[in-house]
């Protein structure tokens, strides 16, 4: 708080006490614009992309919270009101429940193995004693990778279902049969794609926030455990390093499940084949939940209530996990702490006041 | 729909925001650059980075239009009372053919036509973008628009286009994109799909060219060795592609003429039950690099047989000289069902949206129905089409030897509409889903097919209006 500002408010708020002889209100632009311009400059920061996440984030879902009411085919400006008939018939519609299934399902494989493999990686980049920007780089490197680029390699290469095939080459080699990954459903060889390349793409990001966290821990713990008689490896790491980690945990966890339920690029581009002259076609297994809304609104279907209506369950469904989760997880803990700090502060500025 | 979460992890959740935007920023470049699944004719991917653009009209001196107000857009000023049109067309897979309807376009003297070719998923883009007002004024669409495209008023009728030469439209064509009497689309050439086959590795395993379902899974199954697969139906195992013929194989359809279900005999879930015996039998090739449109597959030698379109023989020629031939789908058995192949046409349509309708509808009667030595060489001189009018299918010298006329007289003999217009795509997910579960899974044909009759009924009841 510097004293110029302190000289303006004073000016503004304590005009009862200095005499008003001399003085002029400062004009309507000058209070707009605040102390030092404070309120123009906010404007001028936060203004653009307030103005983005307006016009590209809470219209459009403000909109299509609107078209899930309507009977909206082939156009976004309906006019048949429907009521809650889209919500009833997409929560009664058993390929969008098989979806928020295979959903289910994919977050059960994708969410513990990016955990363990993201805390596992975070654990040994932090202890090597070399090399160790090397390996953060190395391992984070695919984050930079585009999931329709990734996408096209593992169709196209590693898991192609023809004789030449990486994959495939390694089985001819030591004599098995070739197998079309992505095309079978017995046994289900697709989820291998589908979740190898999410955790070769996603991985590093979390071992870097799990690194952030590491170091965050104080040393200091580590030498009292020793004190105490931890060994260390496993009993260091059970007692010490995972309760320190609670914070990051958590936020990697609603992290790994948000991104879970918004799964699309990897599925349509792994997945989605010509179908029928015209048509283009998505099996009905492994059609995550936006996949689905994308064929029925923007797809040939062109039905925005319906897909509407889905996309306000499946944002309402992310919300309670969400909710959910930071109520389970240490969301509690920090609202705790934050709030004797914001009290603390309120109570200075009362008594510079 | 994006939502944050509500944890407070500041820093970490805006970086990842930032990658989760690069990210999509890079899918969208992808995505409008490889084309390659979304399988339309010759699904390879397309060197073309996002759509392309050209205009007709800016060089003089393209055919025809020499001294004609059409040339004026070369100095920059559009002719006097010119109106400009935009036409788009999907990415067809056979090289020139972009450039050939640029060549047409440029031949048009009373408007200044702009055509956009299209990589990536057309359909889905035609769709948002008639959506807006700035969508195209003339573009082309499968089978004709959608019924609910005609039913929300989003293409103007073309009724009367045809003048004189309506009689000479093939008529099935006509009345597949037309709706209680209005034409929607003009049909610019037929497209077929049809058996393909290797006719040297048939003779080599001394497998004669199956005319029944099990001789073709008999066939599919000599063919195999451990390099080369017997059939190649698409990477879906047919669960897309083969739902008409797998119908009409036993007789049956989509719907029946009056439009109620058509796939109520017993005969069609034996049908399915019996693809989903080929695909585990192990002789179906999966996973292909390129789907069922493109010949790469067969010419590269990974199937014997595959199932594609006539498109592609131009490719096939060139790739394996006389060494193909060609079949309908077989009949199910000696005693049940007929042969079949399916047809379709891209119909030229025009959007209710455009700022001169009658300008458009004007530049689809030039072209597709008054201008038949450009609809003769956009028939045969690419990829290999029928062309729409009769009169022009007799001159079409290219169609009338080898492979190609015989595929021309299966097409003939035992050509199906490929779907019908109030065949909706909710009902066609529908029943692909089940395919898919039948064929792919073993799903119970009966069952599966009884939760399609659902779908449809409610569709059918929803457009017959």
């Amino acid at each position: 708080m510097a004293a110029p500002g302190d000289t303006l408010s004073s000016a503004r708020h304590g005009s009862g006490a200095v005499p008003a002889a001399g003085r002029s209100r400062p004009g309507w632009g000058r209070r707009l614009a605040g102390q030092q311009n404070r309120n123009l400059w906010f404007w001028v920061f936060v203004g653009p992309f307030a103005l983005g996440l307006l016009v590209f984030v809470y219209i459009p879902i403000g909109w299509s919270v609107y078209l899930s009411f309507f009977d909206a085919r082939n156009t976004v400006t309906p006019t048949v009101f429907v009521g809650l008939s889209n919500y009833r018939e997409m929560l009664t519609d058993p390929a969008f429940l098989s979806s928020l299934g295979t959903f289910v399902l994919f977050a059960l494989f994708i969410v513990p193995l990016t955990f363990a493999g993201g805390l596992g990686l975070a654990l040994m980049v932090h202890r090597a004693r070399r090399f160790k920007a090397f390996f953060r780089s190395v391992y984070f490197l695919p984050t930079a990778c585009s999931y329709v680029v990734a996408a096209l390699i593992w169709k196209m290469s590693i898991f192609s279902g023809v004789r030449f095939g990486l994959l495939n080459t390694v089985l001819r080699a030591v004599g098995l049969p070739p197998v079309a990954w992505l095309s079978v459903t017995h046994p289900p060889w697709y989820w291998l794609v589908i979740v190898t390349l999410r955790l070769w793409l996603q991985v590093g990001f979390y071992m870097i926030l799990f690194l952030a966290g590491l170091q965050r821990i104080p040393t200091v713990l580590y030498e009292a455990a020793a004190v105490d008689g931890a060994r260390p490896g496993w009993q260091t790491f059970r007692f010490i390093t995972f309760p320190q980690l609670r914070a990051t945990s958590a936020a990697v966890l609603v992290l790994l499940l948000i991104n879970a339920f918004q799964a699309f690029d990897e599925f349509y581009n792994l997945l989605a084949v010509a179908g029928a002259s015209g048509g283009g076609g998505y099996p009905p297994y492994a059609r995550p939940p936006l996949v689905y809304l994308y064929y029925i609104a923007l797809g040939n279907q062109q039905d925005f209530g319906h897909g509407s209506a889905g996309a306000v369950i499946l944002a309402l469904v992310i919300a309670v996990f969400t909710v959910l989760q930071g109520r389970l997880l240490g969301g509690r803990r920090r609202s705790d702490e934050a709030a004797p700090a914001g009290r603390r502060r309120t109570h200075r500025r009362e008594a510079d006041a | 729909m994006d939502l944050h979460p509500v944890s407070g992890t500041g820093s970490p959740v805006s970086r990842r925001r930032f990658f989760g935007v690069a990210g999509l920023v890079a899918a969208a470049g992808v995505a409008t650059a490889c084309g390659s699944n979304t399988g339309r004719d010759g699904g390879s991917s397309s060197s073309a980075a996002g759509p392309a653009t050209s205009t007709a009209g800016g060089t003089s001196g393209s055919a025809g239009s020499a001294g004609s107000a059409g040339s004026g857009a070369a100095s920059g000023t559009a002719p006097a009372g010119s109106v400009s049109l935009s036409q788009w067309y999907h990415a067809y897979g056979e090289e020139g053919t972009q450039q050939a309807v640029e060549r047409y376009a440029a031949g048009y003297t009373k408007a200044k036509v702009t055509v956009q070719w299209n990589p990536g998923d057309y359909d889905k883009k035609v769709a948002a973008a008639l959506l807006t007002g700035s969508g195209p004024d003339v573009f082309e669409t499968g089978n004709g628009p959608s019924i609910d495209q005609i039913q929300s008023g989003q293409v103007a009728p073309l009724d009367g286009i045809l003048g004189s030469a309506q009689s000479d439209f093939t008529a099935s064509l006509v009345e597949r994109m037309s709706y209680k009497g209005k034409l929607y689309a003009v049909p610019q050439v037929i497209d077929m799909q049809l058996l393909v086959y290797r006719k040297s590795m048939l003779d080599k395993a001394g497998v004669k060219p199956p005319t029944t379902f099990d001789e073709l899974v008999a066939a599919a199954k000599a063919l195999t060795t451990s390099d080369v697969k017997g059939l190649f139906l698409g990477n879906d195992g047919g669960a897309g592609v083969m739902v008409g013929p797998v119908l009409w194989s036993v007789g049956a359809d989509y719907l029946t003429k009056d439009n109620a279900v058509g796939f109520d005999d017993p005969n069609v879930a034996t049908a399915f039950g019996r693809l989903h015996e080929l695909f585990a039998s192990g002789s179906l090739l999966l996973g292909a690099p390129t789907d069922w449109s493109d010949p790469s597959s067969l010419t590269q030698g990974l199937t014997a047989m595959q199932w594609t379109g006539l498109w592609t023989f131009p490719v096939l020629a060139k790739e394996l000289g006389d060494d193909f031939g060609v079949l309908p789908w077989p009949k199910f058995s000696a005693t049940v069902g007929s042969p079949s192949v399916p047809i379709g046409a891209y119909g030229s349509t025009v959007s209710a949206k455009s700022k001169d309708v009658q300008a458009a509808k004007d530049y689809v009667r030039w072209l597709w129905v008054e201008n038949t030595a450009d609809q003769l060489d956009f028939a045969q001189s690419y990829g290999f089409h029928v062309p729409a009018r009769k009169s022009l299918a007799d001159k079409a010298d290219k169609l009338k030897s080898g492979p190609a006329a015989d595929a021309v007289d299966i097409l003939q003999k035992y050509g199906h509409a490929q779907t019908p217009l109030l065949w909706t795509p909710a009902s066609g997910t529908a029943m692909s889903d089940a395919v898919t579960n039948i064929v792919k899974s073993g799903a119970d044909p009966k069952a599966a097919l009884a939760g399609v009759r659902t779908t449809v009924q409610a569709e059918l009841a929803r457009v017959a209006k």
